[in-house]
């Protein structure tokens, strides 16, 4: 166990590199120019500001220093925010996409798991036929448009109660956290109720259920211990890549609600062309997914006995 | 097989339904104490948000929503309008802005202007946000800050009129030799590269501002990143900054004019530049202004909210690329196709917001003239959509091109939703009248400008907002030398113009030569001008004086109040 | 006893008979079943027909709905649909001549009095007041409702400069119904006096004789004269921002979203299967050496990319950035395919049955195509239609942060973004592109899933 987890950071290192090797490749190749300005400048103060962050100097070689840099920790300065480190926007941005995105993934686990056991309980009954419609509505609307019929529902909300409920954008309290985080999990939640649903259904049927049942354990033991428990391994399969798909929605849901996250820094960063925020962004997101998907594997093997040793 | 279950099962069905309604609370409940636990954790990092109403008179506050946050506040180095913004509310250069165009003492109390340099006399009560004086000192180290060659600040150039400024920023001199120096504590003396009789509208801006060496230096590099590496002396200091999420400004104790200051805080929990965001706050009454678009005017009128309407001083138009061997170095095609547009079908049908003016010159209507607005004293020439004229100089231009049919165009545009539906506009209109294809190259703000510069276009939508209240602002955009003149026209009647523009000292003879560079412009089809920027907003009520500018931060709420109707 | 008789006929040799059991059901193939199974479920069968019923109406939609969907009619912007509606001839707007018009309204009514100079229409409104002395210029305001008494006057149209100038023309946005005009004077530094009485104005539809002649509206041969009546062109689904036909628009616009749905997906599942298979096959260093570096790919933050990459890639002019886009989605998305095409293939290469086969002497090409292939495919099939909505959900994404396709090119994530903005006065505009996304995503998820049981080889055993 302890050896499967040193060859997977070892390899999710060489992921990292690989990560920030195919992002600064890319970034290089980008037209334009990330020191223009609106107002031009002249040829000195070009001139300078190309000495400033190291553009002067042959690619090979920037990559390289990028590379030293990176090793250090150290992302380097942001192109528009002239004083201000990568890092620090990373640090002080990161956790409110990660707050964000946390919850959104315990809202959509605890949802999809709950929604899916129920269907399955209740299957081809009013509340699975209510439920499914539901989450087929989640999964074939676009983020965007709930984040933004979401912040319209709020505005009503608070007219309707004569004061504000839940403020309408905005972050820093728990009460700015949960409509957003509803939000970006629906598209989640919706997906795993699908998934916790089939697999409770292949459950139902399966063996041991059978011979539990045979055995005359009490209803509850049977529907915790063998069935949701069971049933909940494929779901757990799927968090890894469900927390890069909150990723994604955090962009909209943090542009929609004004929240100071990361997915917003980045977005302005490219249109910017920021070159160090770009990045360190990819790098350091990259970086987290791949560690993401090491945890959640290593946590299956705790969940499941069946695959402790690979 | 499987209706087994279903049989049997009412009762297992009705006991595991339990069970999950019971594990649904336990979940809402894990849930509810894991939002708490990571906004208690989520303050570590960022301040808590504000819940507060937009205008509160028990406490002289006001909520805002910005649309970004400043890059940075650093004065030698901003140059966004946001940062303006900011530092016109923490910040007092020299002089500062009265109503209008009129300028007011500021830090300075009197000063002097000739033709060799100026002097500037400090008043004694100018403080710094922790109580100590500023000085000369504050301006002279600023200034060689930014002509520093290792600062790199884009706005070096706007020193440049000071002795030796461009000689340092090129590095061939020491910052030491810039003209300007502290003759003792309270006077400052300038010393100029050559006359510049508006110096006075040059110290104004925020770029011109005090900092002091001593803080700056204790800042390791980092001075205008956060609010407390920055030292104020402004009439409002940023007590709260958290990036990209919450600015605060409280009245600053140490202003030397406090009692002109009437609000003591002036709250902005929220930064997003998502119109129907901010609109949706200002319904909630969480903030205490909110601009309008086309797509929410009929929102705002059905709220019945009072709507006020500002023109930013800005000029927009369409950019010919005068390089030669372009299509659209040719005069005649420019002529066929200023002939078919129009400005007013642009403003009024398409992008439909009131505030805007249809474009008719360069010049827009609010430059000052010799006495009244350079505009009614040179009024520009009308132009009316003529087709069938415009053919007939396309067909010259075919002959002259050596052409049977017109080759695509290319229209270069920005990628936000405005400009792209001018850009469809423009392609359709050029289609169905001209018979001309045009091709969209929508690109991202930095690639856009690199094309530009690069000349890689045919027409490009582009724009431009006035650094100070003079037509030369806009009247020096096309001569050859201007690096912003990025479709590379070349005229030296033009010229000619801006250099008797630049040089002269009589009013009279400057207004007459922008009066000729407004006909050069609109005879030769430089550019085609499509409006003149305004913007619609809804106000609280509650909240007034607030001052809108041309130039300058914008709006300045430093003469707001609380109070008024109702 | 009675004596029993019994005819001779009553014997009769007992026939064998030589037939086998005989098959209940017919012997169907994998496929068959499959095939069955599919027809049976009726939700997929229903999906398979929206999507056939999308891809017409994006295919044979523009041959049946001749309307050009880049034409614009920015007098008809946002209109609700089905808002089919006459407008009356007029001539060609021609700017107000001040000189020649010297009507102003009478002298002799009350200052501030408004008027309007000419027929009130959707090109222009021109409005005339009475001068108030006191005033150095005044403010003209538009409102949709009779003002009230906080003086919610509405939109600030515009202003004029000097107490003598008392004429304005209104031509923003007009559209035929009742607004309410006031005039407000300024006092000398500017500030609002008290507004004058609101006058109501009717505002009447019109189109200019050549417009409807261009615009196809009426026979070219036809003569039109003033105070004709028109019939506008009929918009199903409404207008757009520029008055563009909105079905016109999601038949084109579905070209590019299902073109990236289904081409992109098509794409790297093709090279999917060629590198998996490739890897499954060979097997030993060299898989381990492809299996990594699908693993890197995988491990690329997949939108974050996607935006690089449409940056990198540009888009020149005229582009639409459909292939930049394809592209990059082919780029990052492979290895999924990959990954699962080469697992399959592992698995089934220790199956008995091809172990038999083996035995009995079939050649590996018989094995890849008899065995491989079928039992892959189902899989590939079901990853297919699943990654048809995720493709169209990334170009809607890459599209509401304005990184999606060039204008004029539309697609359903471009118009939703649109729409999005308009949601509350014109709902229209984003309720159609964003059903059609729905219905596209819903149709392809359910008929993945209907794929996905009826491939099922679990499930055939169960009946």
């Amino acid at each position: 166990m302890f050896r499967y987890t040193i060859r997977r950071l070892l390899q999710g290192i060489i992921t990292v590199w690989f990560i920030a090797t195919a992002t600064f490749i890319a970034m290089h190749s980008v037209p334009g120019d990330p020191l223009i300005q609106n107002k031009a400048a002249t040829a000195q103060i070009r001139k300078n500001l190309e000495i400033k962050y190291g553009l002067d100097k042959p690619v090979t070689q920037q990559y390289l220093i990028y590379m030293g840099n990176m090793l250090k920790g150290d992302f380097g300065i942001s192109f528009t925010q002239q004083n201000r480190s990568v890092n620090d926007i990373i640090v002080k941005h990161f956790p409110v996409s990660a707050t964000l995105g946390i919850l959104a993934i315990v809202f959509a686990a605890i949802g999809g798991i709950l929604w899916g056991a129920l269907t399955a309980l209740y299957r081809n009954r009013l509340p699975d036929v209510v439920i499914m419609f539901l989450v087929i509505l989640g999964i074939s609307v676009p983020s965007f448009v709930f984040a933004a019929l979401g912040q319209l529902a709020l505005v009503h909300l608070n007219a309707l109660a004569g004061r504000t409920l839940l403020p309408v954008a905005g972050w820093g309290t728990v009460s700015h956290m949960i409509v957003p985080s509803l939000v970006l999990g629906l598209g989640t939640m919706a997906f795993l109720t699908r998934l916790m649903r089939s697999s409770m259904l292949e459950i139902v049927n399966a063996d041991y259920v059978r011979t539990a049942r045979a055995k005359g354990l009490p209803i509850t033991r049977i529907f915790l211990k063998h069935e949701l428990r069971n049933a909940i391994l494929p779901v757990i399969t799927v968090l890894g890549p469900a927390i890069a798909g909150i990723t994604t929605g955090g962009f909209v849901v943090e542009l929609v609600f004004a929240i100071p996250g990361l997915g917003r820094y980045f977005v302005q960063a490219v249109q910017q062309l920021d070159y160090t925020v770009i990045m360190g962004t990819t790098v350091f997101y990259g970086a987290f997914l791949v560690l993401m998907v090491i945890i959640v594997d290593l946590l299956y093997g705790f969940v499941d006995p069946r695959v402790r040793v690979e | 097989m499987s209706d087994v279950i279903t049989d049997s099962g009412d009762s297992f069905t009705r006991s595991a339904g339990r069970q999950l309604a019971l594990l649904a609370l336990f979940g809402i409940l894990a849930f509810i104490a894991l939002a708490i636990l990571l906004g208690w954790l989520s303050k570590l990092t960022s301040g808590g948000g504000s819940l507060s109403e937009a205008v509160d008179p028990l406490t002289g506050t006001i909520t805002l929503a910005m649309a970004s946050e400043p890059p940075q506040l650093d004065s030698t180095r901003a140059t966004d309008q946001v940062s303006g913004f900011v530092l016109g509310h923490v910040m007092e250069s020299l002089l500062r802005r009265g109503p209008g165009t009129k300028l007011l003492p500021g830090v300075a109390e009197r000063w002097e202007i000739d033709e060799k340099g100026a002097t500037f006399w400090l008043r004694p009560d100018a403080r710094w946000s922790d109580g100590k004086p500023v000085t000369a000192h504050d301006f002279v180290f600023a200034w060689r800050k930014i002509v520093e060659p290792a600062n790199a600040s884009e706005y070096a150039f706007f020193l440049y009129p000071i002795k030796n400024g461009e000689a340092i920023n090129r590095g061939e001199l020491p910052v030491e030799s810039l003209g300007a120096r502290a003759v003792d504590d309270r006077t400052l003396a300038v010393d100029f590269e050559r006359p510049t009789p508006y110096f006075e509208k040059l110290v104004v801006y925020a770029t011109y501002g005090p900092v002091r060496e001593d803080f700056y230096e204790s800042c390791n590099g980092r001075y205008g990143a956060d609010a407390d590496a920055i030292l104020y002396n402004g009439p409002f200091r940023i007590s709260k900054w958290v990036h990209g999420a919450h600015l605060r400004f409280e009245k600053n104790p140490y202003y030397w004019d406090p009692d002109r200051i009437k609000l003591d805080v002036i709250d902005m929990p929220y930064v997003t530049n998502d119109a129907n965001a901010v609109l949706n706050l200002y319904k909630d009454g969480k903030i205490a202004t909110a601009p309008l678009s086309a797509e929410t005017l009929n929102d705002a009128l059905e709220h019945r909210w009072k709507i006020n309407r500002f023109n930013d001083g800005s000029v927009f138009y369409t950019e010919f690329n005068h390089r030669p061997g372009r299509l659209t170095a040719n005069v005649n095609l420019r002529r066929a196709l200023a002939l078919v547009s129009d400005p007013g079908e642009l403003v009024y049908k398409v992008m439909k917001v009131p505030g805007n003016l249809p474009g008719v010159s360069l010049f827009p209507a609010w430059l000052p003239g010799v006495n009244g607005l350079f505009r009614q004293e040179y009024p520009p020439a009308t132009v009316h959509v003529d087709v069938a004229e415009a053919r007939r100089y396309l067909e010259l231009a075919k002959q002259e091109l050596g052409v049977e049919t017109m080759p695509p165009l290319i229209l270069l545009t920005g990628d936000d939703p405005l400009s792209n539906s001018q850009a469809e506009y423009f392609q359709n209109v050029f289609k169905r009248t001209l018979d001309i294809d045009v091709k969209i190259d929508k690109q991202i703000f930095k690639q856009r400008l690199a094309k530009m510069t690069a000349g890689q276009f045919d027409m490009v939508a582009a724009g431009w907002g006035p650094d100070y209240d003079d037509p030369l602002t806009f009247g020096d955009l096309f001569s050859s030398w201007n690096k912003n003149n990025r479709g590379a026209y070349s005229n030296p009647e033009l010229d000619r113009y801006v250099r008797i523009a630049q040089s002269s000292l009589d009013p009279k003879a400057r207004m007459d030569a922008f009066g000729a560079i407004q006909k050069i412009v609109q005879e030769d089809v430089v550019i085609i001008p499509s409006y003149e920027r305004g913007l619609v907003y809804v106000r609280n009520p509650r909240l007034n004086g607030i001052v809108r500018r041309v130039v300058g931060a914008d709006p300045d709420y430093t003469s707001a109040y609380i109070g008024g109707s109702r | 006893m009675a004596e029993v008789s019994l005819p001779s006929n009553a014997f009769e040799p007992v026939t064998v008979e030589r037939r086998v059991q005989q098959l209940t059901r017919p012997s169907l193939s994998y496929w068959q079943d499959a095939w069955l199974r599919l027809k049976r479920n009726r939700r997929a069968l229903a999906s398979a027909y929206i999507i056939v019923a999308l891809l017409a109406f994006t295919t044979l939609g523009p041959l049946l709905w001749r309307v050009d969907p880049a034409s614009q009619d920015v007098d008809q912007v946002s209109q609700t649909p089905w808002a089919g509606r006459t407008a009356t001839v007029v001539p060609p707007y021609s700017p107000w001549d001040t000189q020649a018009d010297a009507r102003t309204s009478d002298d002799s009514a009350k200052p501030l009095s408004l008027a309007i100079a000419a027929p009130a229409n959707t090109q222009a409104v021109r409005l005339v007041w009475t001068a108030d002395p006191q005033a150095s210029g005044y403010l003209i305001y538009r409102n949709i409702m009779l003002p009230g008494p906080e003086h919610d006057l509405g939109l600030p149209l515009g202003e004029v400069v000097g107490s003598d100038q008392t004429r304005f023309e209104d031509r923003l946005d007009l559209d035929p119904m009742r607004y309410y005009y006031s005039v407000v004077p300024l006092d000398a530094d500017g500030m609002e006096l008290a507004p004058g009485p609101p006058l109501a104005v009717d505002v009447t539809r019109v189109i200019t004789a050549e417009l409807a002649v261009a615009r196809g509206l009426v026979p070219q041969t036809r003569k039109l004269a003033d105070g004709d009546a028109v019939r506008l062109a009929l918009h199903p689904f409404g207008t757009d921002y520029l008055g563009r036909d909105l079905l016109a628009r999601l038949m084109y616009g579905a070209r590019v979203s299902l073109f990236i749905g289904i081409v992109a997906p098509f794409f790297f599942v093709l090279i999917g299967i060629l590198y998996g298979s490739i890897a499954g096959f060979v097997g030993g260093r060299v898989d381990s050496v492809l299996m990594r570096f699908a693993d890197f790919v995988i491990a690329l933050p997949l939108l974050l990319f996607m935006i690089l990459f449409k940056i990198a890639f540009g888009i020149g002019p005229g582009e639409s950035g459909i292939v930049p886009l394809l592209v990059a989605l082919v780029v990052l998305s492979w290895p999924g395919t990959a990954r699962l095409v080469r697992g399959q293939i592992l698995q089934i290469r220790e199956e008995a049955y091809i172990a038999a086969s083996r035995l009995l002497g079939a050649k590996t090409r018989y094995l890849i195509l008899r065995h491989m292939i079928p039992n892959t495919l189902g899989v590939i099939l079901v990853t297919l239609t699943f990654a048809v909505p995720s493709a169209i959900f990334t170009e809607a994404f890459l599209s509401f942060i304005g990184m999606g396709v060039a204008p004029p090119t539309p697609s359903w994530g471009s118009m939703c973004n649109d729409g999005v903005k308009t949601m509350l006065t014109h709902p229209h505009e984003l309720i159609f592109p964003a059903l059609f996304i729905s219905i596209t995503v819903l149709a392809f998820n359910l008929f993945g899933d209907g794929l996905r049981d009826a491939l099922d080889a679990r499930m055939r055993s169960r009946e």
